[in-house]
Parts: C-alpha cells; sequence; structure tokens
C-alpha cells in the first residue's frame, strides 16, 4: 500500500531505457528510426526532441486525463501532440537550422509516431503527472539510444568517419566540423568504409541485425536459465532422496 | 515535355524510384506490422490508397485558398492531422454503407491510417517549399501524382512484403533472425532492388 501513494516511481523511468526499449523490444517507431540515423548528430537531435514533446504531451495528457471524454480521446491527444511538434519545430527551424533541415519532414512526422501516441494511450491517461513525466522522459531516453546505436553504426560504416559539428554547429573547431575518422582517413590513405549503409537498404540491414543481436542474446539467457532450473531441480531431488535415505537410515 | 508527360514521370517517380517504404521511409510501422498475411496486407494497402488520395485532394486547396492568405502556415500539421482523422471517420462510414463486405476486410485496418506516416507525410511533402523535402509539389497535378504514385508504391511493395514473407515461414531461418529481423533483412534487399530504379525520369 506504502508503494501506490508515492508521487514518482522509479520503474516508469528506469523500464522503458532497456528492458522495454520502444524501438528494438516493442518495435514502434521504426520510421524515424530508419529514416534520420544516417548520422549520428542527425539522430541524437531527433531523439533530444523527440524526448521533448514525449514529455511534454504526456504531462499535459496525464494532468487532463479526468477532463477528456471517452468518445474523443484520439483526437484531443492528436491536437496536443500536434501542438508540441508545433511548438518544437518552429523552435528548431529559429535555432538549429541544420537540424532542421536535415530531419525534414520527420519532425513533422512526429505527430503520428507510434510512441507518443502509444504512451498517451497506454500510460499517461491513467497514472499522475509525475509518473507521466518519469514516463516520457525514460521512453525519451531510451528512443535516443537507440537511435544513436543505429546511427553511429550507420555513419562510421556508411561514410568512414565520426563526423561532429555539422549539425550541432557550436562543437566546430575554427568554424570547421571535426571528423573522426575511423575506417577512412581523412586524407584518403585507407578507405574501408560501405557506402551501403549511407543508403535506405543500410538502415533496414543495421535495424534487423541489431535486433537479432537482441534476439540471441535473450535467447541465450533464457537457454542459461533453462539449465540452471533444471539442475536446481536435479539437487533438490538428489537432497530430498539423501534425506530420505538417512531418514529410513534414522529408524533403523 | 507536355503536361501529361510529366504528371506520368512523376507518378512514376515517387512510385518506383523514390517508393514511400523503401526509400522515404513512410508507414514502416504499418509495413512490418500487417505484411504477415498477403489478404490483410492487400486490404490496408487498398484503404492506405484511399485515404492518401482524398487527403491530397483535400488538404491542397486548404492549404493553398486557406492557410496562406490567412498567414497561418505554421499551423498546417495542427489542420493536416484533423483533416486526415476526420476523413478516415468519413471513409469508415461510406465504406460501411456502400459495401459491408469491404468495411469488414478492412475491419482494424481502417483507423489505424490516421497513424499511418505514409499520409501525413505525403501531405507535408505536397505543400512544403523547401529543398529538405523530397519532392516540393510546385501545382496540384504534381501534388496528385504524388499522392497517387506513393499510394499504389505503397500498396504494390505490402502486398510483395506480404507474399515473400509467407514463404519465409516456411524457410529455415536462424533462431535469432526469425520474425521481424529477417524481414527487415529483407525489406533491405527489397530496398536494394528498388535502388535500381534510381535516375529514371530524372
Amino acid at each position: 500500500m506504502e508503494e501506490k501513494k508515492r508521487y514518482f516511481h522509479k520503474e516508469s523511468f528506469l523500464k522503458p531505457i532497456w528492458q522495454e526499449n520502444p524501438l528494438f523490444v516493442l518495435v514502434l517507431g521504426t520510421c524515424p528510426a530508419l529514416a534520420v540515423t544516417k548520422t549520428f548528430e542527425a539522430s541524437l537531435g531527433m531523439g533530444i526532441l523527440f524526448t521533448f514533446v514525449l514529455v511534454f504531451s504526456n504531462v499535459i495528457i496525464s494532468a487532463l486525463r479526468k477532463i477528456i471524454p471517452d468518445e474523443v480521446h484520439i483526437p484531443c491527444y492528436i491536437v496536443v501532440i500536434a501542438t508540441f511538434v508545433t511548438i518544437t519545430k518552429m523552435m528548431t527551424e529559429a535555432f538549429l537550422p541544420e537540424l532542421y533541415s536535415s530531419l525534414g519532414v520527420f519532425l513533422a512526422l512526429l505527430v503520428v509516431n507510434c510512441i507518443v501516441l502509444g504512451r498517451a494511450e497506454a500510460f499517461a491517461n491513467k497514472n499522475t503527472v509525475g509518473d507521466s513525466l518519469l514516463d516520457g522522459l525514460g521512453n525519451g531516453v531510451g528512443f535516443t539510444l537507440a537511435l544513436c546505436i543505429i546511427g553511429l553504426v550507420r555513419e562510421i560504416l556508411g561514410t568512414g568517419m565520426l563526423t561532429l559539428g555539422n549539425i550541432f554547429t557550436f562543437i566546430q573547431v575554427n568554424g570547421e566540423a571535426i571528423h573522426l575518422p575511423i575506417l577512412k582517413a581523412v586524407d584518403g590513405s585507407y578507405d574501408f568504409s560501405i557506402s551501403l549503409f549511407s543508403n535506405p537498404a543500410g538502415g533496414f540491414i543495421t535495424l534487423g541485425v541489431i535486433m537479432a543481436i537482441i534476439a540471441a542474446v535473450n535467447n541465450h539467457k533464457a537457454a542459461i536459465a533453462k539449465a540452471k532450473a533444471l539442475e536446481e531441480k536435479k539437487r533438490q531431488a538428489a537432497l530430498k532422496a539423501q534425506q530420505a535415505q538417512a531418514a529410513v537410515g534414522g529408524d533403523k | 515535355m507536355n503536361y501529361f508527360v510529366t504528371f506520368l514521370l512523376a507518378i512514376v517517380s515517387s512510385f518506383l524510384v523514390d517508393n514511400v517504404v523503401l526509400s522515404r521511409f513512410y508507414g514502416i510501422c504499418s509495413f512490418v506490422g500487417v505484411s504477415n498475411r498477403v489478404k490483410s496486407a492487400a486490404s490496408m494497402g487498398i484503404a492506405v490508397t484511399f485515404v492518401i488520395v482524398l487527403a491530397a485532394l483535400v488538404s491542397w486547396p486548404i492549404y493553398v485558398f486557406i492557410l496562406v492568405p490567412a498567414e497561418l502556415t505554421f499551423m498546417d500539421t495542427i489542420v493536416y492531422i484533423l483533416v486526415i482523422a476526420s476523413l478516415v471517420q468519413v471513409v469508415g462510414l461510406v465504406v460501411k454503407k456502400f459495401s459491408p463486405s469491404l468495411y469488414k476486410a478492412l475491419g482494424i485496418y481502417l483507423p489505424l491510417i490516421t497513424t499511418n506516416c505514409a499520409v501525413l507525410g505525403v501531405v507535408q511533402e505536397n505543400t512544403a517549399k523547401g529543398a529538405s523535402y523530397a519532392y516540393a509539389a510546385a501545382d496540384f497535378g504534381t501534388a496528385m501524382a504524388n499522392a497517387l504514385g506513393t499510394s499504389v508504391g505503397f500498396l504494390v511493395v505490402i502486398v510483395l512484403m506480404a507474399c515473400i514473407r509467407t514463404r519465409l515461414e516456411a524457410a529455415n531461418t536462424p533462431k535469432a533472425f526469425k520474425g521481424l529481423p529477417i524481414a527487415l533483412i529483407t525489406a533491405a534487399l527489397m530496398a536494394l532492388a528498388f535502388m535500381g530504379f534510381q535516375g529514371i525520369g530524372a
């Protein structure tokens, strides 16, 4: 009972980050995950803007959850979400024009993002404002993390180097973006990049392989748990048999 | 080049060259989620085709004749999503009245279209001005060509994917790749194939 009275629950923040990651585990929001992850910076920017929209829409919808009539709840949610997307769009256009042009139409498409609407429907309309805030933050961080992983893999494999400062212009050095040569030298003396990963096909491959790796790890964990449970059962059975033997011996 | 040829080329380029799913990445959620069976994929594709064409037909005049003169272009996203949501409702009612069997076949896919990013994406592209958009339609004809090509592209690709996935179920895939991962790899191969269309009509 004590648990229920608390205003914030740590789990609502921690769970969506990895255990129930919106992209890798629940497979929601795949459109931006494939479209804007060509570069690491665009992925990070998209993640931050996504978190902003999700946190605010979650808080507002949770605060209005007793006022919104049940019959028209989806249109109400969509209007709330669209308002924050429009605010985000205008702010990004004004302050980070490079990010705005690299995200393109996918910034506006946050309105129909399955995660934002899904969290409103599945969480914010049943829980307190504080919990919804944490849930929004957790899902935002989880999604950002997932986008950044895909973005890193695709940028490094696709262009051979990690470029910082093209979109977040404030981290430029002497007015130029920083290039970190990983698979490709700046002067071009070696080049192991695979340009396929910059193409649409590369996005599908990256997401598919990452999901397969996660599935493989989970399968492995499940197999280990199963083996352990089996061993434990055997040990218990042996112990019981021993005890029975001892009891019989004691009787004699 | 006369107007008709331009129109046809615009359809081909939004259908094949910049395919909605495989190169512009709209509607991946429904592409991955509903492509388990050929029948449901076809129903979803047809419903989306309906709604995209209607939404493009309605939203272009709204943008040009209402939002631009009133200087409310920053409100476009909110207006479009409301238009799409109500269109989906209307389409649902009309289909229910005139073809109950089609309505049954579309089932739960009809309301889901509201949140299909292909619809909002096409509408946004049609009215957007700027280099960041793949298509910044210049006039009503191009906008409609984009809508037609995109929706047919969605229908074709989702049905193709469903056909491949029904075959994949019988295939002996590695355990970790079962289900979604192998579907994504398949989509990647399809995207590679569609890259071959690049350059047509350019």
